[in-house]
């Protein structure tokens, strides 16, 4: 089975009409996303795996050339940041 | 040029802590409540903070802090709870854990709280209870970190770190692994409210502090070498600094407090300044935020004098701390002193040496609670 990302227990992603971005709230704390990070966690829901959040993204921003190395780059940092999970 | 342009538009308000009571089981010696907490006006009614909530939402704050005193004393937290989180709130509940229980834990997820912090004050009893003048706090706390997460929520535990418990960080940390924390706030004494009123006698020495960090910085490599989630945050008090921290970002740049009795500030301890600050009873937090004198008051920079007048650091820490400049020079325009270009830098050399040699024991701080708090303001 392909490894599927979760947003990390705890952490919530939120549209804030406010900053006009995407933000990850986390205890006392909160990330300002930029235009990709926020697209590719918003496709984040648990239950898509990796390939299947990539293909979501190039339908949706289909001039936005390949996007895999990006999006696979982007889901190790947020790892790394222990923004996400996997299952 | 001027880096920080003072005509440049403030933005909106972030984060917003509501000090819910100052009312608090617990007697913490460095507690960061104002000294004459005990004369303060009657707390906001849940209707009150309701529409504060839902007021500093509408303006952007997307983080909200319930603490105090202790939040836990107020009847109606789940809720505030409940209604915040509709508003779509990040909850965080910062509590001593003294009064909650498994059916709280459980109602206040249910009202969709998002996160508790639990602070201890050492990481055994004897210690923890002296400090916080109650004889079942550890037990209790224990209980309670483990109900918390159980629960399944983000595990924040928080240390006040000084003198009197800084030898012990090995085995801090070691329980804060047992306890499973995803998060540990290992937070050095800020001197402000009762904290600066016992300086001298919290206040850790130069070769304390340095072998403290050094036990975090062994423990957080091994955490990292696991693949540990456990993160550390050590906050290292700015007496051993020689530039000021910048305080709160800004002042009224993101934070909005609003202590019990509705004053609106820009900081915990900004209270203590004499600087007439609106009350949310009287004025929307919009106008407070964006038009009262007491949040513009230090906005910008045109209001400060030399040495940060003339100084190019002054759009990075903007001159440092206001309170902290108040409390130790008398004038909160002034430097902050941590500030080694500040002329009053030698009070914090003073202070560093103090701590050298301090030799005050747990049973000569002053603590907090409303019999001190009336001593000293029996007016
Ligand atoms: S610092 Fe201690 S005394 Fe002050 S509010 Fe917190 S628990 Fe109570
Ligand atoms: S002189 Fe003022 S602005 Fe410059 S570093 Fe010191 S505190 Fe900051």
């Amino acid at each position: 089975m392909n490894p599927v990302p979760r947003i990390r227990r705890g952490f919530r992603l939120q549209w804030e009409p406010a900053q006009a971005c995407f933000v990850l709230l986390y205890p006392e704390g909160m990330v300002r996303l930029n235009g990709s990070a926020g697209a590719i966690l918003e496709a984040v829901d648990g239950e898509r795996d990796v390939e299947t959040i990539i293909e979501r993204l190039r339908t949706r921003f289909p001039d936005a050339g390949d996007l895999g190395p990006d999006v696979r780059e982007f889901l190790r940092e947020a790892e790394r940041q222990h923004w996400i999970e996997w299952q | 040029m001027t880096p920080l342009d003072a005509s440049a538009p403030v933005g909106p308000p972030l984060w917003l802590l509501a000090e819910l009571t100052y009312r608090c089981p617990l007697q913490c010696p460095y507690c960061s409540n104002p000294l004459d907490f005990a004369r303060s006006g009657d707390e906001l009614s849940t209707a009150q903070w309701l529409d504060v909530l839902r007021q500093g939402r509408e303006l952007g704050a997307a983080q909200l802090g319930f603490s105090g005193g202790e939040p836990l004393v107020r009847q109606d937290l789940a809720e505030l709870i409940g209604g915040a989180r509709a508003l779509g709130y990040y909850t965080n509940l910062i509590t001593s854990g003294l009064g909650l229980s498994d059916a709280k834990v459980a109602a206040f997820a249910a009202a969709g709280l998002d996160h508790i912090q639990i602070s201890f004050q050492a990481s055994d009893p004897e210690l923890n209870d002296a400090l916080a003048g109650s004889r079942k706090a550890f037990r209790q706390k224990l209980a309670m970190a483990r109900a918390v997460k159980a629960a399944g929520y983000p595990m924040v535990l928080n240390f006040v770190i000084h003198r009197h418990n800084i030898h012990q960080m090995p085995q801090i940390l070691q329980l804060c692994e047992q306890l499973d924390a995803d998060y540990v706030e290992l937070a050095t004494c800020q001197y402000y409210g009762w904290a600066f009123r016992n300086r001298e006698g919290l206040m850790p020495s130069q070769a304390q502090l340095r072998a403290a960090e050094s036990q975090v910085n062994d423990y957080r490599a091994r955490l990292h070498a696991r693949g540990a989630p456990m993160k550390l945050i050590f906050v290292t008090p700015d007496y051993y600094e020689s530039r000021p921290k910048a305080c709160m970002n800004g002042w009224g740049s993101l934070f909005l407090t609003v202590a019990p009795d509705g004053t609106a500030l820009p900081c915990h301890s900004a209270r203590l300044l004499p600087i007439d600050f609106p009350n949310v009873r009287t004025m929307s937090l919009a106008e407070i935020w964006y038009h009262s004198p007491g949040f513009n008051h230090y906005r910008g920079d045109a209001w400060m004098p030399e040495p940060c007048r003339s100084c190019e650091d002054k759009a990075r820490d903007f001159g440092g701390c206001r309170c902290q400049a108040y409390l130790l020079t008398g004038d909160a325009d002034n430097a902050d002193p941590v500030c080694d270009k500040s002329p009053y830098h030698d009070r914090i050399l003073a202070a560093r040496t103090a701590a050298d040699h301090a030799r005050t024991g747990l049973d000569d701080l002053l603590y907090r609670n409303a019999r001190n708090s009336r001593l000293l303001y029996r007016g």
